[in-house]
């Protein structure tokens, strides 16, 4: 290994260019020529389209006005579903059009009602005001589990109750049975907060259009380009994928919201077609607040059944999830096959069984962020389990511990179709209450009475289904798509290496990470390693980054090449120093005959690859150059204990996070500083779901937190530092025995704290965001009902 | 349409711009200067901020016009030449960022930071960034980024 290769803390090759101002994102890019667009979007949750009244803003100079009309005529298609749900009855979900631009009816506040283009983007704003709409306003359906209702209003008239699927997972009878013989039953109810996923990069998406060769190309701020490519081209316009160019720079994050085929960009691509110019458009942020797919949005009821000693029966969950107006691209697959297969949690609850019913409203799409099903599922299983332990007199700890799956288990198949190949659950526990020194609590929260403070301790043990997916398995669930990643590793002549990863970064760190494997096993210098990603013109295919699949996905591809340009470059040798192959090793970089002095560099093997001056052309072609598509064999399973300490204020309700202890398990590791990143990041935003992040609709579908005004993003001064340690046990199933570290701190925080919340109130019912107000509220209530 | 002249990065610079034009856009837009980003409409997220006259500013709070003759630093400005500035070392050695897009804000908030108070306390540090957001890092990395930029420019640890 050099000391840039695996495990090494390397400084990220990409920050230079980030901490100088020379970043390129979308809206940094300007094409010649170009024409700026406005999207006039529905101030109404649920209208009838009367009229749309185009003139006035052409007569003022408007390049184009494009509405739905224009749309349907031009013959494009609706936004398409990646993943298909099968109701209980083994019928189809439901899935109404979503028209690129609205036709006849909007659906929710910031449905496109028309893209209006023009020289400048003040002046396509002015023109915008001068398109005349004529609504007739209708009732709107919001909450899920009223939309669901009879006599709900009717977002879609093809789908009838609002209802887009019933689906269910797991077993009923065993289940019930189960409970039958439980000496405890625990029962919770809980409503995960709907959020804003906020990169704080906004969208933007650049059409342009080359009359002289018919290709499109789009500038998109996508975790995903092929994706895009595919989704856009095959589904919605219509264009072939070797007329059709995706790019997407640098993208200032994504958490899942920059994943979905979004109409904007189908929009621009068909425009800069239309007016012959280049078409670019950058969201506002109070725009991304009513075009962003939003996340979460669960009702949930669930019960655990317990014996007598504690130990967990059976599990059941009764779901209510809402999809907004329309399926955005993986939106079904969310409350579902990323939900409920997690129910199970780190516990050998012998039975599970779990309903969701997916509802329509005239709301923001609902799609992945990040975490997407998992972070809702670990909040349901965390909870009850925290309340079971409060309500048969256990400590949370213990009862953890007394329920886990052993790590001599493994591999472990839980009742809910996935089937865990690692880990080591009580060690993620133990080792977490020592860092934050359990057993010290009760002084620490006599110390905080003294105060006149609450001071309560959460625990949050949380597992997760990432590197998605074995394709086949996927396929079966109903994914419209393979999950395999692609990886290419381009040696040049002189031994430099540029790398083609299907994969995408968007804060991740890949062009380091990916550069350090490259490293390690070809001895080569980071600084001669060029990670490529982001453009299907260079790239050879890739289904982009979510799920926390990049390395454990992305990254085996890049290694599966590696090891044949190994194995080539192994032959070359193997012929240059006229030894046999099987008498060839390869260590640090160098090409050696066993037992002898023998040995080639390996850029004096690029060279002969290239110069074939003295190369075995009897067995092998010229060239240096490998690409592997590897789809993977199961789930990666990271998991991990998450514990949270906090102190209120009884007087104000203020919860101040004092510890944040993560321990967590992602196998092996190739950049422990990235690594810790994306905890500290994922962290943050599982305690701000719990403690202030909230999209609030009103009964006629306004979104009440519609900017950083209203919606509260969580600030450095919320937190302390965070404190991060891992548990390494290896994958399994690939080759690098990676896990992926993406999501973990989202999936697990969000629990701890509002345990640590309950714990210190005394009060179960918290929901989140457990704002002052609540906790202020919840303390008030607990206190009037214990004088009465 | 009106002309407005201002000196930034140290060079003196001019362009015509409508008068309800942004400094932030003009900067992007008229300048070239992207390295200065809006990720907000509400002056909340703090990724547009650059030094005006010395001050830090949110440059989507003022119109390009009203920056006339102004003394302008953007994130361009803050290396010389290829020669990091130890705030730009600091974020880079303490894994400061992620995606970037606040990075530009967050370090001409910190320069400012460390300019009134050469040795701030973390929750000074933490109170200093109340008008800027990242939604990456989970601000960790970013205090200690500027924990050891105050080090690194003469204030002690």
């Amino acid at each position: 290994m050099t000391g840039s290769g695996i495990g090494a803390r390397v400084r990220r090759k990409e920050d230079k260019r980030f901490i100088t101002g020379r970043g390129n994102y979308t809206d940094d890019i300007n094409r010649h020529g170009q024409t700026h667009a406005v999207f006039l979007r529905s101030p109404h949750a649920h209208a009838r389209i009367v009229s749309v009244d185009t003139k006035a803003a052409m007569a003022a100079g408007a390049v184009a006005v494009l509405t739905g009309k224009d749309v349907a005529d031009a013959g494009i298609n609706g936004l398409p579903c990646g993943w298909l749900i099968h109701n209980k009855d083994g019928s189809p979900m439901k899935e109404p059009v979503h028209p690129v631009i609205a036709f006849d009816r909007v659906r929710h506040v910031g449905d496109i009602i028309a893209m209006v283009i023009a020289e400048t983007k003040n002046k396509a704003r002015d023109l915008a005001e001068l398109v005349d709409v004529d609504y007739e306003v209708l009732p709107a359906a919001v909450n899920a589990v009223e939309a669901l209702k009879p006599g709900a209003p009717q977002v879609h008239d093809d789908v009838e109750g609002n209802l887009c699927y019933d689906w269910h997972l797991g077993e009923r009878e065993p289940v019930d049975a189960a409970f039958a013989q439980a000496a405890h039953v625990t029962k919770l109810d809980v409503y995960n907060n709907r959020l804003a996923p906020n990169a704080m990069e906004p969208r933007a998406a650049i059409g342009e259009y080359d009359r002289a060769s018919d290709e499109h190309t789009l500038y998109t701020t996508s975790q995903n380009p092929h994706v895009i490519r595919l989704l856009m081209g095959a589904f919605v316009l219509g264009l072939p994928e070797h007329k059709l160019r995706v790019v997407a720079p640098d993208v200032g994050g994504g958490f899942g919201s920059k994943i979905f085929h979004y109409a904007e960009e189908a929009a621009v691509t068909w425009a800069s077609k239309v007016v012959g110019r280049p078409v670019k458009w950058t969201s506002d942020r109070s725009e991304a607040f009513i075009s962003d797919a939003q996340g979460r949005d669960h009702h949930t009821h669930a019960e655990l059944a317990l014996d007598k000693d504690g130990r967990f029966l059976a599990f059941r969950v009764s779901t209510v999830a809402n999809m907004g107006a329309y399926l955005s691209t993986f939106s079904t697959s969310i409350p579902t096959y990323l939900y409920a297969t997690l129910l199970a949690g780190l516990y050998a609850t012998p039975a599970i069984y779990a309903e969701v019913k997916a509802a329509f409203t005239n709301t923001v799409p609902v799609d992945a962020y990040r975490g997407a099903g998992r972070p809702e599922a670990c909040f349901i299983v965390e909870s009850i389990v925290d309340k079971a332990a409060h309500e048969t007199g256990r400590d949370p700890a213990e009862l953890r511990k007394l329920n886990l799956i052993p790590a001599s288990a493994m591999p472990y198949q839980t009742p809910v179709a996935l089937q865990y190949d690692s880990g080591d659950f009580v060690k993620n526990i133990d080792d977490a209450l020592k860092v934050i020194d359990y057993d010290g609590f009760p002084a620490r929260r006599e110390a905080s009475k003294k105060k006149g403070m609450l001071r309560g301790i959460g625990l949050s043990s949380y597992i997760e289904a990432c590197g998605i997916a074995p394709s086949a398995v996927a396929g079966a669930l109903g994914a419209r798509a393979g999950l395999y990643e692609s990886g290419e590793v381009r040696v040049h002549p002189t031994g430099s290496v540029t790398v083609f990863t299907g994969s995408h970064s968007h804060g991740q760190g890949h062009e380091t990470t990916f550069a350090q494997i490259v490293c390690e096993r070809l001895g080569v210098a980071i600084e001669n390693v060029e990670v490529v990603h982001g453009d299907t013109a260079k790239i050879p295919f890739g289904m982009g980054t979510y799920g926390s699949r990049s390395l454990a996905v992305g990254g085996v591809a890049l290694h599966n090449s590696l090891e044949k340009v190994i194995a080539k470059g192994r032959k070359i040798a193997a012929h240059m120093m006229e030894a046999a192959e099987t008498d060839v090793e390869f260590k640090d970089g160098s090409f050696r005959v066993a037992g002898t002095d023998k040995s080639l560099g390996f850029g004096e093997i690029a060279l002969q690859a290239y110069v074939p001056h003295n190369f075995p052309h009897d067995e092998l072609e010229p060239g240096l150059d490998e690409t592997s598509f590897y789809d993977p064999k199961n789930f990666t399973y990271p998991n991990g204990c998450h514990i949270c300490e906090v102190e209120i204020d009884p007087e104000t309700g203020v919860t101040r996070i004092e510890r944040f202890v993560a321990v967590d398990d992602f196998g092996n590791i190739i950049n422990p500083m990235i690594v810790e990143g994306q905890v500290h990041g994922g962290i943050m935003q599982g305690i701000g779901q719990a403690l202030c992040e909230d999209c609030i609709y009103d009964e006629a579908g306004q979104l009440l937190t519609g900017s950083y005004m209203d919606y509260c993003m969580p600030k450095a001064d919320m937190v302390p530092f965070y404190e991060v340690g891992t548990n390494v046990v290896p994958c399994t199933h690939n080759a690098l025995g990676v896990k992926g570290a993406g999501e973990a701190g989202t999936i697990g925080a969000a629990a701890a704290v509002i345990n640590a919340i309950r714990q210190a109130t005394g009060v179960e019912d918290i929901q989140m965001p457990a704002t002052s107000q609540r906790v202020w509220q919840a303390i008030n209530a607990s206190a009037a009902k214990a004088a009465a | 349409m009106p002309t407005v002249s201002m000196t930034v990065n140290g060079r003196k610079m001019s362009g015509e711009c409508e008068e309800r034009t942004l400094l932030v856009n003009f900067l992007r837009e008229n300048l070239g200067l992207t390295g200065t980003h809006v990720g907000c409409d509400t002056s909340q997220c703090g990724a547009c901020c650059v030094h005006i006259n010395g001050d830090s500013v949110k440059s989507c709070t003022m119109l390009a016009l009203q920056a006339e003759g102004a003394e302008i630093t953007t994130i361009e400005g803050v290396a010389d030449g290829d020669n990091l500035h130890a705030i730009q070392e600091a974020f880079r050695d303490n894994h400061g960022l992620q995606c970037g897009f606040c990075t530009p804000g967050m370090i001409m908030s910190a320069l400012d930071l460390l300019k009134h108070n050469a040795n701030p306390s973390e929750a000074e540090i933490r109170h200093h960034l109340e008008g800027n957001l990242c939604r990456c890092t989970g601000y960790h990395n970013i205090v200690k980024s500027i924990q050891a930029a105050a080090a690194a420019m003469g204030g002690t640890p």
